[in-house]
């Protein structure tokens, strides 16, 4: 049987562990504790937890200040606040000055669900990668964003860790190795296509090879946890090996891990891609499965983007 | 005017069954913070709102603008109790194509005047509005239904100094002052007391009342209209859940949906308590 969780609970254990190992760790949050998870932190180190109330741009700018003065803060809130209403002082208060401000932004992607549009980021990471300074991660699991957010912590400088509501199946393994910042990962491989993905499409970029697999089509699955620094070296060999490239997030297409993706092909070795994300427009109510299916952020979104990148190949 | 505030209760009560009933059907959304704002609702819908549910457009109307916007199941409630929209159409709350969107979304269904959820914004929106009335010089007035977990958020001081400076008499914002927000208590969270002080501050007309008092409510939504050269604050003392005694001061059920039990309970609970 799979297992299901969120990513956001990754994060919020890995915040207990890293309070036990390191003092200098100190979570802030902006009234959203029980669904950021930081209230495992704050219950066990409620000295060096923060609620800030509802108020994202101070949540920031403390957390800036905090990392000046030697701390290595956690700030959080939802992604659409966190990434959106506190942009500036992300931008020219923590990016500019390159300060060790760590900010986990949850309830990322369409699959918050029933709250709505208002509540669904789907920018974050168009937004955070724009930055100078800003190194983006979106894991794929629960296990995931555990290892990522103890390396964010060894890592010295600004890090935004994309998180989710929903429960999500476990695809990654890190009890072996730690989650290293800028790595792409092989999750199978294959010669006619190379899907790749982040977060929770990496679990349907899987799906759909299979059932590629199945009509003779050879898809290899790269999964891309770090959207910055992006790994250039593995997405440079997988488009010379296969010449055709898929892009899967639960994002807007524009500006997205696609993008970043298409940047750097176009560049240095250009090569034909189709991206599946949402397609600017605005999410809505639902369930997280419904809102999956009614934007084609599935495994029949991917395939049938293969589909079409691969009459495009030369 | 309707000065029998046994009517003005039914409808209350009729309100929040449908606001139980939506959260339940959904098995989501904001119940606590609903319930406290349902008799200020009732009262400034029923007896003070210049509004023609069937015409909801009207150009004359007033504006009421829900920048708590999560009380939406109290907003989608008394939309349907005035008669904007069917009591039915409350079972498609927060589902996949609904016009009855988890947070509510500009003018997308009758009598929605603002996108609300994401705090402080609603406030701020209404500052332009009553600007933009004022200019106009139409008589219509702004409503603003605001949190005092809300009220943490830079955005609502910057609003508040430009409703002062601009002496948006048109303007009448209604905090709900129950005392909760999602982790827990506001003066444990961040303060915002005195918060009365703040608002005269920022020259404001304050009112406290009790915010579950129907002649109180009534007397201020009277007394706001009559002034005329500053924006008015109506601070209402209210409990969140209220009317429903698991859910009253309870902050855990600022944002999740009763189960059948817990439901019907709440139902019964509401139903012995109507004035018959
Ligand atoms: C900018 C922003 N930050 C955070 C949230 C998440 N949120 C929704 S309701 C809420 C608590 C609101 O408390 P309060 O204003 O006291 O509302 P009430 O008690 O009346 O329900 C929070 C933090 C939000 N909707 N918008
Ligand atoms: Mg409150």
């Amino acid at each position: 049987m799979a297992d299901f969780k969120a990513t956001r609970n990754g994060y919020g254990e890995a915040l207990v562990e890293l309070g036990a190992k390191n003092s200098k760790v100190v979570v802030l949050d902006a009234d959203l504790s029980k669904s950021t998870m930081t209230y495992m932190f704050g219950e066990k180190y409620p000295e060096r937890f923060f609620n800030m109330g509802i108020a994202e741009q101070n949540l920031i700018g403390t957390a800036a200040g905090l990392s000046a003065a030697g701390f290595i803060p956690f700030a959080s809130s939802f992604g659409i606040f966190a990434s959106g209403r506190a942009y500036e002082q992300i931008r020219n208060i923590v990016c500019y000055a390159k300060l060790n401000v760590k900010i986990g932004g949850t309830h990322g992607g369409i699959t918050v669900g029933e709250d709505g549009a208002t509540h669904q980021g789907l920018e974050e990471i168009a937004l955070m990668r724009v930055i100078p300074n800003m190194t983006v991660i979106v894991p794929a699991d629960f296990d995931e964003a555990k290892a990522a957010t103890m390396a964010a912590c060894e890592y010295n400088g600004p890090v935004y860790l994309r998180l989710g509501r929903d429960k999500v199946e476990t695809i990654t393994d890190y009890s072996n190795r730690p989650f290293e910042i800028g790595k792409g990962y092989v999750l199978a491989d294959g010669s006619d296509v190379t899907i790749a993905a982040t977060g929770l499409m990496s679990a349907f970029a899987l799906q759909a090879r299979s059932a590629l697999a199945a009509k003779g089509v050879s898809a290899a699955v790269i999964h891309l946890p770090t959207i910055k620094p992006l790994d250039t070296k593995l997405l440079y060999e997988y488009a010379q090996k296969t010449r055709a490239f898929v892009t899967c997030e639960e994002h807007q297409i524009a500006c997205g891990m696609g993008s970043a993706v298409c940047e750097f092909l176009s560049q240095n070795i250009p090569t034909p891609v189709k991206m599946v994300g949402v397609n600017d427009v605005f999410g809505e109510s639902g369930t997280p499965k419904e809102l999956l299916e009614a934007y084609g952020l599935n495994a029949n979104g991917i395939i049938k983007a293969v589909d079409e990148v691969v009459k495009l190949k030369k | 005017m309707n000065n029998n505030f046994d009517a003005l209760k039914k409808h209350a009560s009729s309100i929040r069954k449908n606001i139980l009933k939506a959260v339940y059907t959904a098995n989501s959304g904001h119940p606590g913070g609903s319930l406290s704002s349902a008799d200020i609702m009732s009262v400034l819908y029923f007896n003070h709102l210049k509004h023609d549910p069937k015409n909801p457009w009207a150009e004359g109307r007033d504006r009421v603008i829900f920048s708590k916007g999560h009380a939406s199941p109290l907003l989608y409630s008394v939309l349907a109790e005035t008669g904007y929209i069917e009591a039915s159409e409350l079972d498609g709350f927060r589902k996949l194509h609904s016009r009855l969107q988890g947070h509510p979304v500009y003018h997308k269904c009758p009598g929605v005047e603002a996108t609300g959820g994401p705090l402080g914004q609603g406030f701020s929106f209404s500052i332009g509005m009553a600007l933009g009335l004022r200019l106009a010089k139409s008589g219509s007035r702004v409503y603003t239904l605001l949190g005092d977990g809300e009220c943490q958020e830079g955005l609502v001081w910057e609003a508040a100094m430009a409703a002062g400076h601009y002496k948006l008499s048109n303007l009448c914002a209604i905090l709900d002052y129950n005392g909760l927000q999602i982790d827990g208590d506001v003066e444990k969270i961040m303060g915002i007391a005195p918060i009365a002080d703040k608002f005269r501050a920022f020259n404001f007309n304050v009112l406290e009342i009790d915010g579950h008092d129907y002649a109180q409510i009534d007397s201020a939504f009277g007394f706001a209209k009559a002034k005329t050269c500053k924006p008015t604050m109506i601070i209402a003392h209210t409990v969140k859940g209220k009317g429903v005694s698991f859910m009253e001061n309870n902050y855990t059920w600022h944002g999740k949906a009763p189960n059948k039990e817990q439901y019907e309970q709440a139902i019964a609970e509401l139903e012995k308590a109507e004035v018959k």
